[in-house]
């Protein structure tokens, strides 16, 4: 692939007016997340009523639910991308982008799901932290997405970068059946599942199901809302990569002496550099 | 309400991390932006 695009150097500066990564939709699915978040604090603190077993502090099972359940999604969006960029013709940029936001959010949700966890278990158990099967295969995997973000920031090139990730981000979403059965396949301190169960019922019901469904909601439209825009970030950042690559390439031919008539270097040369290492691949 | 420190505390660090999370975004995606044309925006 040879793109020429013209850089500028950066004593010209490009004309940017458009300020951020949002549009109309993403303010959209915004203001939908935050009435939607607003209505989960209303009802997970407020409307739902006390557990028979665990009273009050049945109100965290709100937001720790479905932060998991969302980042199982983000994961499960990661492999699906990782895949997207590796058995795809074009090898596009867009679906490593996607993958490396998604297991960003991901990874952050599995965080909150954790110091929520340990603020129940503390109130259920006695003890903020047990190494039992559920707890232990959610540490698993929030350390196996901290490895696949660590992976992503080694260098190279951005093909280079997407292919090493997408190798680790499509098969780590296998560790996710692993956790959530983990409460059926070894003993678990950890209580079973409420709704996701092996045999389909649901053994919650009225308003405390209703408040799970719009943590679910909530949690998805945040997460949306977050892919979308840090998915634009990591396209501005590689841009910006780029950019800095040919600004680099013009100070070399400064230093050569070599004729720069003008302040601008044809991009082709740098995508050369990646066609390299990864022919056929898009930006 | 019974242990509200705990339960209020979950939804705090909840909310809390994420809103850091999307400020951090939101912030880098400002900053970047400026440094690249417009006709690199996808979403433009």
């Amino acid at each position: 692939m040879t793109q020429t695009t013209e850089v500028t150097s950066p004593q010209s500066e490009p004309t940017a007016t458009v300020s951020g990564t949002g549009t109309v939709a993403t303010r959209i699915i915004g203001i939908a997340a935050l009435i939607a978040t607003a209505w989960l604090v209303a009802f997970g603190l407020g409307f739902s009523p006390a557990d028979r077993d665990q009273d009050e502090s049945v109100r965290i099972m709100y937001v720790h639910v479905p932060s998991i359940w969302v980042a199982y999604v983000a994961f499960v969006v990661t492999a699906a991308a990782s895949g997207g960029y590796l058995f795809s013709k074009r090898h596009s940029l867009g679906f490593d982008r996607v993958a490396g936001a998604s297991a960003e959010i991901g990874a952050l949700f599995v965080a909150v799901t954790l110091v929520s966890g340990m603020l129940w278990g503390r109130l259920t158990w006695g003890v903020f932290w047990q190494w039992d099967a559920r707890l232990t295969t959610t540490a698993l995997l929030f350390v196996t997405y901290i490895g696949y973000l660590a992976v992503r920031r080694l260098g190279g090139d951005h093909h280079q970068r997407a292919r090493r990730s997408a190798v680790i981000g499509l098969p780590a979403v296998l560790l996710i059946p692993l956790v959530h059965w983990s409460v059926v396949l070894w003993r678990s301190l950890h209580q079973e599942a409420t709704v996701l169960r092996p045999d389909g019922q649901v053994s919650m019901g009225g308003l405390m199901l209703f408040s799970l469904f719009v943590g679910v909601v909530a949690f998805s439209l945040i997460y949306l809302w977050l892919v979308i825009h840090r998915s634009r970030v990591a396209a501005l950042a590689d841009f910006a990569d780029d950019r800095l690559l040919a600004d680099a390439l013009v100070a070399r031919r400064h230093e050569g002496g070599a004729d720069t008539d003008s302040n601008h270097v044809d991009m082709s040369q740098t995508a050369d550099i990646n066609d390299v290492q990864h022919p056929g691949g898009e930006r | 309400m019974n242990d509200a420190g705990f339960i209020f505390g979950s939804y705090a660090v909840t909310f809390g991390a994420i809103a850091l999370f999307a400020l951090a975004t939101i912030r880098r995606g400002r900053t970047l932006s400026a440094q690249v044309p417009d006709e690199e925006k996808y979403w433009t």
